[in-house]
């Protein structure tokens, strides 16, 4: 059986709350889904929810860069949200700033970005 | 320096480098490091077994538990019989990649922990160990 991270549709927003530790290739997959649904779908929006992720790599932090850009070619803006503090600081020391990927604090902030866009 | 308790894990596949982030949490809240440096460790660790997936070709991770005085520690090891690294400084500048990654592996790794070093030897392989110190 193939794993894969669900994608909640609410209007125009695409909304995905990762919730496991996740290995490359869901997180590719996860990627793919995305690019999919947002061309059959017309969202305007992507949200993606990573409050409950403890960690954040050069692949993940890759993935989320991507899919911002895919996410952008396909007119929809993407918002990360709820990145952990020790997260955010061992993203920067890494070397990763997520240039070009906007995000929020938290889901309700993130969709406000997403309302005024 | 007394090893209090160690660990060997296979990396074979990409669910290993899953099983290694959760055993490094995991003693990294042993030995009561902060959350920031629990953080450290493990995205340093996971770096460094793709990279022993990725260029090495799969390999083993040892992970022990270190007390030197009254601070304790994690050291993990890498260790691959891959291909080597011909140019280690290169391959610790950030930007530099042979593959597909971002490369920010080596040189990001090593900024997250407190202890880095690095062995390779051209067709033979490479070992990498780092310790969080708490």
């Amino acid at each position: 059986m193939q794993e894969r991270i669900p994608i909640l549709q609410m209007g125009r927003v695409l909304l995905v709350t990762i919730q496991v530790d996740m290995h490359d290739r869901l997180a590719l997959q996860l990627q793919d889904d995305l690019t999919n649904k947002i061309s059959e779908s017309g969202a305007k929006g992507v949200l993606i929810d990573i409050s409950s992720l403890e960690m954040v790599d050069s692949f993940i932090g890759r993935v989320l860069a991507n899919i911002s850009s895919m996410a952008s070619v396909l007119d929809a803006k993407t918002v990360v949200v709820g990145m952990q503090p020790a997260v955010a600081i061992t993203l920067v020391e890494l070397g990763l700033s997520l240039n070009g990927v906007l995000t929020a604090l938290n889901v309700m902030k993130g969709m406000k970005l997403l309302e005024r866009e | 320096m007394p090893v209090l308790n160690s660990e060997v894990l296979p990396v074979r596949g990409e669910g290993d480098i899953v099983s290694v982030r959760q055993a490094v949490r995991k003693w990294a809240v042993e030995i009561k490091c902060s959350l920031v440096d629990q953080t450290k460790v493990v995205t340093a660790a996971s770096e460094l077994a793709r990279n022993l997936l990725i260029y090495g070709g799969g390999g083993e991770v040892r992970l022990e538990k270190l007390q030197e005085g009254l601070r304790g520690g994690v050291r993990v090891t890498f260790e691959d019989k891959g291909p080597g690294i011909p140019d280690i400084p290169q391959a610790l500048s950030d930007g530099f990649t042979s593959g597909s990654g971002m490369g920010l592996g080596l040189g990001g790794a090593k900024r997250l922990v407190n202890d880095f070093s690095i062995e390779s030897e051209v067709g033979k392989g490479t070992r990498v160990t780092i310790t969080k110190w708490k």
